[in-house]
């Protein structure tokens, strides 16, 4: 355990929330649809053939994990080495097909500290926001991150 | 394709059915690539065991995914899945069974929609509730 002198002072967590991290953007591949169905085990037919009810293909709903670099960065430097994910509130708003180009920008909602069973902890509560190419919310995600 | 659920025919309380699932090293090698989280603790087992680490441990985004196929798969084709959420409370180990339980806890309607809340977890062997979560999915009618 480490014995760290952080404080998270009101002035810090006022030029923090708020914070967005630079837009990210990734175009839908059906068969990168059809490899992550495979890899949660699902074989629902929605997401390799499509069916009547969705109208063709969509993408599972935790897809859009599979885009990367959504976290803003922290506007102060923080002694903190590891990262835990806390878990997800995911919010769904319409489908996500083969062909859509999803853009996501991630907010940082909150920020706090907190000393738990393995020490000092930097709790994060960030929104990402997934919009298609017509300026559609498809999913909002609102993550809890936990730095320690 | 499971058989669609109607509105209907849900209560407060109703029993989502169990589901047992067997995650393999090898699904997580699946997910690492799939998703693009390459993170060595998914994989690499001395890896794994240098953070303190007993074994390699399952992605809680797979986890996540789990839940999401679990609901989903019990709302039917014509079930949308509205929200999701999960909580990682604690690690989950490949080659052990890892089972999905729920129930049901408000059946409502909302504007055009007839919305159904649903308390779901994932369990360890020991019956600990590694992954409790939420689901909230709108289900048609029959008529």
């Amino acid at each position: 355990m480490s014995s760290l002198s952080f404080t998270l002072t009101d002035e810090m967590r006022d030029q923090t929330i708020g914070v967005e991290s630079e837009p990210t953007a990734m175009t839908i591949e059906q068969g990168h649809i059809a490899r992550f169905a495979e890899a949660i085990g699902d074989d629902n037919p929605a997401y390799t053939i499509g069916t009547p009810e969705t109208g063709g293909i969509i993408a599972p709903p935790t897809f859009l994990r599979a885009m990367r670099g959504i976290r803003p960065i922290l506007p102060f430097d923080a002694p903190f080495t590891r990262l835990l994910d806390g878990g997800s509130d995911w919010e769904y708003f319409d489908h996500v097909r083969p062909g859509d180009t999803i853009t996501a920008v991630g907010r940082i909602e909150d920020i706090r500290e907190r000393t738990g069973s393995i020490g000092q902890m930097l709790i994060s509560t960030i929104k990402i926001t997934y919009r298609n190419q017509s300026d559609v919310i498809v999913a909002t995600q609102t993550s809890t991150s936990i730095r320690y | 394709m499971g058989q669609q659920i109607y509105f209907e025919d849900v209560n407060e309380g109703m029993e989502l059915p169990i589901a047992v699932r067997n995650p393999t090293p090898r699904q997580l090698v699946q997910y690492a690539g799939a998703s693009g989280d390459f993170y060595e603790i998914h994989y690499d087992r001395n890896f794994a065991q240098s953070t303190g680490l007993k074994d390699i441990i399952i992605h809680g985004a797979l986890k996540n995914a789990m839940l999401g196929a679990y609901v989903t798969g019990w709302a039917g084709p014509a079930g949308e899945l509205r929200r999701l959420t999960v909580q990682y409370r604690g690690m989950d180990y490949p080659d052990e069974p890892i089972t999905a339980k729920g129930h049901v806890t408000r059946v409502y309607q909302e504007g055009s929609l007839n919305l159904v809340d649903c308390t779901i977890w994932l369990e360890n062997p020991q019956g600990q509730q590694t992954t409790p979560g939420t689901a909230t999915v709108a289900l048609p009618t029959r008529h």
